[in-house]
């Protein structure tokens, strides 16, 4: 962790195929550690795809994905989660039917004794905002705070990375200014990768940017560069690019 | 403050319940104590998978199979051994481990729900084809004769620990399978508010976020699974015990229904549930039985749709529901005493600092 250039995850080639349909093709990334990664790209791109292959929820078709220098390609999502990746997924997913305390309880305490994991679960529910309604159903949440509830569990689990897809959607503008902080807040000690598709929130946190289209990797750079670049504009606005 | 007074509230229940068992044999009669008796073993059953479907999240169509494997392991051992001392304890190990190695194929082979249901029906119609067809001499194991369709009688009963001549009387069975009940349900309470029950809710709420978060549900879904196994077993052995004899029919497919039945009735999700709906519905059944006025299965089909259609929370959940619908009332009145007091104080107020 003290070495910030040193590699934390990366992949080569990785490609994943749905029968006749490539979502990911080809796609090596890197990302060093304690970096903030944002990836945009249009519905479709294989962004969502290739954390699910992060994380263990598919198993790449071909490549290779090294977490530390592990192979972790095809591993479980239990086994990667133990590595110390931890994600927040696109649809939520929570324990609905437990309260919200209990939900971050449960990340908390894996690897840590019913004191600590008291104290982090407090800590992350500060951190959350939401310390007045632990006792209520997550279920009865709002979707913001279901889905801050998701990545308080996250960030429970102290992992080393954080994967969070499309964590300000459905959020209040005060929300998301919040959630930003909050990530801009984690970055101080551990690598995010963010997928978004709100502009406004990437410019918020964003320091470079990887872009995917049609399952590939369109391009990566800072944050102006991808923004004044003609093909990524062309990608939004779904024309035809010359790859 | 709430948290307590629950747990305040289920020790007054708890000591209730064992003063319960204990006066029974004083004021019922010998055959009103009998019929509560079976009624008590077979709520152990009903906890058995009133556990693994409602918190583990596991629907068990064949929850019959563990139970009775449990009563042929125990009639088995018990005749082999001249002593149910040992006998008890393979009666709850033989069916756990088949559970074990049931639930292992199942979970870690990744079956859905559904494939779940019927894998467990399936292997249920397999273990009651499979004893019925034990008849004849060949099929014995040491000293037990299997017996097939005709079953095996004469199983002996619960006798005193290590003391075969001290067979137990009916009012000493009663208090073995009441205490066995009130012991596997403080027992399953415990397992439920340690770590390992706490995730194991958890993944029956969301499989997926569990196992991002580092938790093998695969595992803890085995683990919930070979303990409901133990505890059916255990049931069978009582039940078994009980009648001192042990058949075919003891698998059968109409016994796996009535306790998803139990369980609905009484609610899922709860451990008192399942109890209550047992009992019930078991007290219909010999009710209607000793009347032979309505076919009791008719009864229970008219009983189940009722349920599923005006509560299909079942009994437990929705007076818990109604519980805390009364309190939130009652603090809503609170505070609306206190809010309209608030208004009276703040115009007093104004009307001071306008003097």
């Amino acid at each position: 962790m003290q070495d910030y250039s040193a590699t934390l995850l990366e992949t080569r080639n990785l490609t994943m195929r749905f029968g006749g349909v490539v979502a990911n093709n080809d796609v090596s990334f890197t990302l060093k550690e304690a970096e903030l990664r944002c990836l945009i790209g249009p519905n479709g791109a294989g962004k969502s795809t290739f954390f699910k292959m992060l994380s263990g929820q598919l198993t790449p078709s071909s490549g290779s994905i090294t977490f530390r220098g592990q192979s972790i390609a095809g591993a479980a999502p239990h086994e990667i989660a133990r590595l110390g990746m931890g994600i927040k997924t696109q649809v939520p997913n929570v324990f609905n039917g437990l309260s919200v305390r209990e939900n971050i309880w449960i990340a908390a305490s894996r690897k840590h004794t019913p004191p600590v994991s008291r104290r982090i679960t407090d800590e992350v529910l500060d951190k959350i905002r939401l310390t007045d309604r632990a006792g209520d159903l997550v279920g009865h949440l709002a979707h913001g705070q279901r889905q801050w509830v998701e990545i308080g569990t996250v960030l429970a689990g102290e992992p080393d990375l954080i994967l969070l897809d499309e964590p300000a959607a459905g959020m209040t503008d005060a929300e998301v200014l919040r959630t930003a902080e909050i990530i801009k807040e984690i970055n101080r000690t551990r690598a995010l990768i963010v997928v978004e598709h709100d502009m406004q929130f990437i410019r918020m946190i964003a320091k470079t940017v990887t872009v995917f289209h049609q399952g590939q990797i369109l391009m990566e750079d800072t944050i102006g560069a991808v923004m004044a670049d003609q093909r990524v504009r062309d990608v939004y606005l779904g024309k035809k690019v010359a790859a | 403050m709430s948290r307590s007074l629950s747990t305040g509230l289920q020790l007054v229940l708890l000591a209730a319940a064992i003063a319960g068992v204990a006066l029974a044999p004083q004021v019922l009669e010998i055959f009103t104590l009998m019929q509560i008796t079976l009624f008590a073993a077979m709520s152990i059953l009903a906890l058995s998978l009133g556990f693994i479907w409602g918190f583990g999240g596991i629907l068990c169509f064949g929850q019959t199979a563990f139970f009775g494997l449990g009563g042929y392991a125990y009639a088995v051992a018990a005749i082999n051994l001249g002593d149910s001392t040992g006998a008890v304890f393979v009666g709850m190990l033989v069916p756990a481990a088949f559970a074990a190695a049931l639930g292992y194929f199942m979970f870690y082979g990744r079956i859905s729900d559904v494939y779940l249901g019927v894998i467990t029906l399936t292997v249920t119609l397999i273990l009651f084809n499979l004893i019925n067809s034990t008849a004849g001499d060949e099929y014995r194991i040491g000293a037990a004769q299997l017996g097939g369709f005709n079953g095996m009688p004469s199983v002996p009963g619960l006798n005193a620990p290590g003391d075969p001549s001290a067979v137990l009387e009916p009012e000493e069975i009663w208090f073995v399978t009441a205490g066995a009940l009130i012991a596997v349900y403080v027992i399953l309470r415990l397992v439920l508010v340690s770590h390992f029950g706490r995730v194991a809710v958890a993944i029956r709420e969301n499989e997926t976020r569990a196992s991002l978060l580092g938790y093998d549900p695969r595992l803890y879904k085995l683990l919930v699974f070979v303990i409901g196994g133990a505890i059916a077993g255990l049931a069978g052995v009582l039940y078994t015990n009980w009648g001192a004899f042990v058949s075919p029919t003891i698998f059968a497919l109409s016994l796996s229904a009535e306790i998803i039945i139990w369980i609905t009735i009484g609610g899922l999700g709860t451990l008192i549930g399942p109890v209550l709906g047992c009992v019930a519905i078991q007290a219909i059944v010999t009710e209607i039985g000793s009347q032979q006025e309505f076919n009791s299965n008719l009864v229970l089909g008219v009983i189940l749709i009722a349920f599923v259609l005006l509560l299909p929370r079942g009994l437990v959940p929705t007076a818990q529901i109604l519980w805390s619908r009364a309190l939130a009332l009652k603090a809503r009145r609170g505070g609306a005493a206190l809010f309209e007091g608030g208004p009276g104080g703040k115009d007093d107020h104004i009307a001071k600092a306008a003097e």
